[in-house]
């Protein structure tokens, strides 16, 4: 059964990794300086649409990101490990979403691609951890879901069986297509870049790339439609505005504070007897233990 | 004014710890609003739910009670949760932040278009000035939540929509028992076919395997955390030991398990457990920001390191510089001789 799957990515600051060059004097977060990534477990997604792929010869995989211009480099990333095609989904009126104006926004996108059986996205994205987005998605567009899958068992005849984590254990679901499928971080991790793909890929571009100066691959992405990374605007998809960007939020910003690591005022022992003897006193008089 | 609405998660038929801390919590903020509390659970053979919330002060329980309940499915729940909601009109809605709930509350709000804060870990009542237009609105639930992997903290509010949704980690919220034994609300036991249909089953579960945790680590209110400087598996072992003595559970960053001194199930951090206990004593921890985002929140912590500059020593309360494997039985034989 030839299958159309879509992949709903993210570009990501690494918050896995803050290294020294990321903290401020203060001791707070330069988010500048984190690279962008690839949301890890929507690569977990990733795998298991080619997954499907390998099992479902003639499938296609689309992959769907929505940020700015630079998110195209994970489109690329996508095509060079497996995906068919990419499409970014960027317009100022996107900015500032919280989590439902971007399922919005995505889910109007992916029924501007028309045909799908499978949506798949990661379980959460880590900037914010907070896993609507699939769920929200799934809603909107009528799907059921199935959350936290970390292994798709068999997909015939248009019925899914998937494995699925749950609290202190793992569950066993059935459905038929279409679903939407989020997965797991302990899912099968995503295949390499595919160097032959990469030696074509790497040209690929949006229209506002390709239109750009530093942008040499001109004649090749004339006669090769697959360099050509789809670039689709609110008014594109046909969107509501009202329900897009901050304006499209339920959710506000009321204060952000950095964390900072201040130091305590602590009390400092030896491992000599007598300072840790004085130390377990202390506690256990203080009711700390005991 | 609208009421608040606690989703009971259960576990079989016994309501989770989380979902009893959030009625705890949830009645403590309708007092501050004047408005009543209400609960609602769905699943199977129910009738010992309604003595397990009340004494926690909900004023009207909802129980949906079908056969097709038995195990969470994310369908019929959303399906008859949006519907209980549009009847009633709720201003809070809260879930725990579990599996279920993270895989429920988006569901509902991208129906009830409603905003959603994933995650709380503390809850506040209070006024938000809407800088576009100059509104004051009074009496919104702020919602305060970690995020950018524990680097920021960020209260979120929802102004205009309704209910405000927001999924609260377990642990967090401590449980008061506010009612006398003998005290009861409101039952009311909805007839599930008015707000289900076949259409909500079309997911089928073939297959559960759940094994109870090995471990109280979660809710253990005295942790005794070991890292990769803890140096051997036997070194590691004498954790337990102290964690015995003292009533604890003991935990190991993912250096340690990565090390082979501990099994991953007892791992804190980013990528493990959140833990929030009274005591968190940190031994050969270094205190890397991915372990310290998952007991930062500890009350009291104590950190045993040979490195008197360890980062882990910046958020201790009590440092001792020494070899934790000679500290550790030192500290569990003057506990003893203190007893």
């Amino acid at each position: 059964m030839e299958l159309n799957i879509i992949v709903l990515a993210k570009q990501v600051p690494d918050t896995r990794n803050v290294g020294e060059q990321a903290m401020n004097a203060d001791g707070t977060i330069n988010r500048a300086a984190l690279p962008a990534v690839f949301n890890p477990e929507d690569l977990n997604a990733l795998e298991q649409a080619l997954l499907l792929k390998d099992s479902n010869p003639g499938s296609k995989v689309t992959v769907l990101t929505m940020g700015p211009a630079r998110a195209a480099d994970i489109l690329r990333e996508a095509l060079y490990r497996g995906a068919d095609e990419g499409v970014l989904l960027t317009d100022r009126a996107f900015a500032g979403a919280d989590t439902l104006a971007t399922s919005y926004a995505l889910s109007t996108a992916v029924r501007k691609i028309g045909k799908f059986d499978i949506v798949l996205c990661g379980r959460q994205a880590i900037d914010g951890d907070t896993a609507q987005v699939g769920p929200q998605v799934a809603q909107m567009l009528g799907l059921p879901q199935i959350t936290c899958v970390r292994k798709v068992l068999s997909m015939n005849d248009g019925v899914l069986v998937a494995e699925r984590g749950i609290e202190n254990g793992v569950e066993v679901v059935k459905a038929s297509l279409p679903l939407l499928l989020t997965v797991e971080g302990v899912a099968a991790p995503c295949r390499p870049r595919n160097a032959y793909r990469m030696l074509r890929f790497h040209r690929a571009a949006t229209p506002s790339e390709q239109a750009s100066e530093g942008y040499r691959y001109s004649s090749q992405a004339k006669s090769d439609e697959a360099l050509c990374l789809k670039e689709w605007s609110l008014e594109y998809i046909g969107g509501d505005a009202s329900r897009c960007g901050l304006s499209g939020s339920p959710t506000k910003v009321k204060k952000v504070e950095n964390i900072v690591f201040r130091a305590k005022e602590s009390k400092r022992y030896s491992s000599s007897d007598c300072d840790l003897k004085a130390l377990v006193a202390e506690l256990v008089e203080n009711h700390t233990i005991g | 004014m609208d009421n608040i609405l606690v989703y009971c998660e259960l576990d079989g038929t016994r309501v989770v710890d989380v979902s009893l801390e959030l009625l705890s919590e949830g009645r403590r903020l309708a007092d501050k609003l004047g408005v009543g509390l209400e609960a609602v659970a769905a699943g199977k053979g129910l009738s010992s739910v309604p003595e397990q919330v009340f004494k926690y002060g909900v004023d009207k329980l909802h129980l949906f009670d079908d056969e097709r309940l038995e195990y969470y499915m994310t369908l019929p729940h959303a399906s008859l949760l949006c519907k209980l909601v549009k009847e009633n009109s709720y201003q809070i809605f809260l879930l725990g932040a579990t599996v279920v709930g993270r895989d429920l509350a988006p569901r509902i709000t991208a129906e009830l278009h409603c905003g959603l804060t994933a995650d709380c870990t503390s809850l506040e009542i209070g006024p938000y000035e809407d800088k576009k237009n100059g509104k004051v609105i009074e009496n919104l639930l702020y919602q305060v939540r970690p995020a950018f992997g524990g680097n920021i903290v960020a209260t979120i509010v929802n102004p205009y929509n309704r209910p405000q949704m927001a999924t609260v980690r377990e642990g967090v919220m401590p449980l008061s028992v506010v009612k006398e034994e003998g005290y009861a609300g409101t039952v009311v036991e909805h007839a599930v076919s008015d707000y289900l249909s076949d259409a909500d089953f079309v997911i089928e579960i073939l297959e559960r395997r759940v094994k109870p945790a090995e471990n109280n680590l979660k809710n253990a209110s005295l942790v005794i955390a070991g890292g990769y400087g803890m140096g051997s598996k036997e070194n590691f072992d004498q954790l337990y030991v102290l964690a015995h003595l003292l009533h604890g559970e003991v935990g190991a960053t993912r250096a340690a398990i990565d090390a082979g001194y501990a099994t991953a199930d007892r791992q804190i951090g980013s990528t493990g457990l959140t833990v929030r206990p009274k005591v968190y004593f940190a031994c050969g921890i270094s205190g890397q920001v991915q372990h310290v985002s998952g007991m930062q929140e500890s009350g009291i912590i104590i950190s045993i390191n040979s490195d008197p500059d360890a980062p882990i020593n910046a958020i201790a309360d009590y440092v001792i510089t020494g070899k934790v494997e000679e500290v550790v039985p030192k500290l569990i034989t003057f506990y003893q001789q203190k007893q």
